[in-house]
């Protein structure tokens, strides 16, 4: 019978021929991933289990970088409890900051995630993988702590729906633009317990880092995964980062979607969230005048390689404007040298923005940029709830790099076409 | 198992940085969390209720992040059980996980008003509001999770099907 590629991939990791969406199976996971917020709890779990070894060090990713390099002396008891763990089971990928950088953005650039695993993390951005032709989603600690001593999880199948993006995209309109376009159409629960399936002659002609963008997404309208089928894109970006070799799979032709949706893109203009949800989303030229404080580009949705350059771009030679404060942090170190290398780095800082170390930053409101009451932020980030960045009373609007660079110099949400 | 308290009512989407907002995640120590348990939203909420209330919300209840500080801070401010319209996926997960028991019923959401004494059988799920003198059914529990809350939680659940040893869960 026919399946979806989410369901290949669960029925092989499920040793069973065929899984329908209802079905809940066991299944073996390929990489189980917490940070220094849900690390410490998942450890905790793992020692009531009473287990005293991890079920493959080599399987385990621990990654600092919610609030490092510690913001305080409670944050800093938290890392330790996760490095003194990862020490102690000999975590392969435990990687110190100076070699790290943002869990989602770090996985997949050294080859930890390739097309066909099935990974699971202890943060529910861990659906970025999907970008891959993998199967990711995020689960709370306890169910990663027994991950951690079992190899193995519980799923109910989820029912897919298919996204199917065709047509040209206008000047400025990018991976991050579609995926706003999309949760204003779904809504932040309209895709609750469902896969959705990103696909159509748009979306193969995507870079794998405005994939990744999508893909981090589907959680915003409430999926358990978003996925992409694997193409010569995700092949040659998968080739130069790991030898294993992938499970290549595809949706079968007459496989059951749930729903198709058709989205032209022709009309699609660069797309912004208004405060506080990320579904809450408006076109650029419908915008009015919004002046801004703080602008953030950064994030494990927007703080790659590719995000960076595109924001030099705009700021080459311009300054961002006086009362606007621009904050960018590369996703990660490797990120950080490669940025340096191209001269971007120095283009920001003649911009005047300052550079964060590799690590969340400011997209969680923890540390290195909180808004204050009644300021206002534009960030390439995900997630604008109240109180996301900061002040309860702050306000968080999300858009792409480009138009985050473009309004750094105006000094409110515009586009690259006004500068 | 028979629960009974006062309503406290929310309504639809409340996120997990509404529940407890990141800034307080630098610890995992729950009664600290429970502390900030809906800071900005009903600050001193854990001051406010009394051991054993009752939370009643609307859709897409725990919205966001993977954080299980959101239900553990809940539970440990001494609610008993959440009824709402429906759940968010891993909000949903995490609370049958940590024994947080959590219910289903869009009748129930509209009619239970802030304050209202409710009673709430978890093995029938049937919920009862006393002051409107009014009887709603949640939605059944799949079975593999009720066994998960009898077991009181996952962790109880491994332990007791001892299933550690051959590393199958
Ligand atoms: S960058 Fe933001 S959304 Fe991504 S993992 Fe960090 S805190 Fe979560």
């Amino acid at each position: 019978m026919s399946m979806t590629i989410t369901e290949k991939i669960l029925a092989r990791h499920a040793n069973v021929d065929q899984v329908l969406p209802g079905d809940l199976i066991d299944v073996n996971v390929d990489m189980a991933l917490a940070n220094d917020i849900t690390a410490p709890l998942a450890i905790k779990v793992f020692k009531e289990i009473g287990t005293h070894s991890v079920f493959d060090p080599e399987k385990i990713a621990l990654i600092p970088d919610h609030f490092v390099p510690n913001k305080d002396i409670e944050s800093a008891e938290q890392a330790k409890v996760m490095r003194e763990f990862a020490y102690q089971h000999q975590i392969k990928h435990y990687y110190e900051i100076g070699q790290s950088g943002i869990e989602h953005v770090i996985l997949p650039d050294k080859g930890l995630v390739i097309p066909g695993d099935l990974v699971i993390g202890a943060d529910s951005h861990t659906c970025t993988y999907g970008a891959l032709g993998a199967f990711s989603t995020g689960v709370g600690s306890t169910d990663l702590g027994v991950i951690m001593a079992t190899g193995k999880t519980w799923l109910k199948v989820p029912p897919t729906i298919k996204l199917n993006y065709e047509g040209n995209l206008l000047p400025w309109v990018e991976g991050k633009d579609l995926i706003l376009y999309t949760l204003h159409e779904l809504g932040i629960n309209g895709a609750n317990y469902h896969a959705l399936e990103f696909s159509g002659t748009v979306i193969k002609g995507l870079s794998m880092a405005q994939r990744f963008t999508m893909a981090n997404m589907a959680v915003e309208a409430g999926a358990k995964n978003g996925i992409i089928e694997p193409d010569e894109i995700t092949l040659a970006y998968v080739a130069q980062r790991s030898s294993r070799s992938p499970f290549v799979c595809t949706t079968d032709p007459d496989a059951d979607y749930e729903k198709v949706i058709e989205i032209g893109v022709d009309k699609i203009e660069p797309q912004i969230a208004f405060p506080h949800s990320p579904d809450n989303v408006r076109p650029l030229s419908q915008v009015g005048n919004i002046t801004l404080d703080q602008v953030f580009i950064g994030s494990c949705t927007n703080g790659r390689l590719e995000d960076l350059r595109k924001a030099a771009m705009i700021l080459k030679g311009r300054t961002v404007a006086n009362g606007t404060r621009l904050i960018v942090i590369p996703g990660s170190q490797l990120i950080y040298g490669e940025a340096i290398k191209e001269g971007i780095i120095q283009t920001l800082i003649d911009a005047g923005a300052v550079i964060g170390p590799p690590s969340c930053g400011p997209c969680l409101g923890g540390h290195l940029g909180v808004l204050a009451e009644s300021e206002r932020a534009l960030s390439t980030s995900n997630r604008n709830f109240i109180g996301r960045m900061g002040h309860p009373k702050s306000e968080v609007y999300l858009a792409s790099p480009v138009v985050a660079a473009a309004s750094a110099i105006l000094g409110r949400i515009g586009s690259p076409d006004e500068i | 198992m028979k629960i009974e308290g006062k309503v406290w009512k929310f309504g639809d989407n409340v996120d997990t940085d509404l529940i407890i907002p990141a800034k307080f995640l630098n610890v995992s120590d729950k009664d600290k969390l429970a502390k900030n348990c809906f800071a900005y939203l009903r600050p001193d909420f854990i001051n406010t209720i009394n051991h054993g209330d009752i939370i009643v919300a609307g859709e897409n209840f725990g919205y966001g992040s993977s954080r299980e500080h959101a239900p553990l801070a809940i539970k440990s401010a001494g609610i008993s059980v959440i009824v709402a319209e429906s759940f968010a996926r891993i909000f949903y997960r995490n609370a049958f996980n940590i024994g947080l028991p959590i219910l289903e019923s869009e009748e129930a959401y509209l009619s239970i008003r802030e304050g209202d004494q409710v009673s709430v059988d978890l093995s029938t799920g049937e919920i009862e509001d006393k002051d409107i003198s009014k009887i709603f059914f949640a939605r059944p529990i799949p079975d593999f999770m009720r066994e998960i809350v009898d077991a009181g939680g996952l962790v109880e659940y491994i332990k007791k099907k001892g299933l550690t040893d051959d590393r199958c869960v």
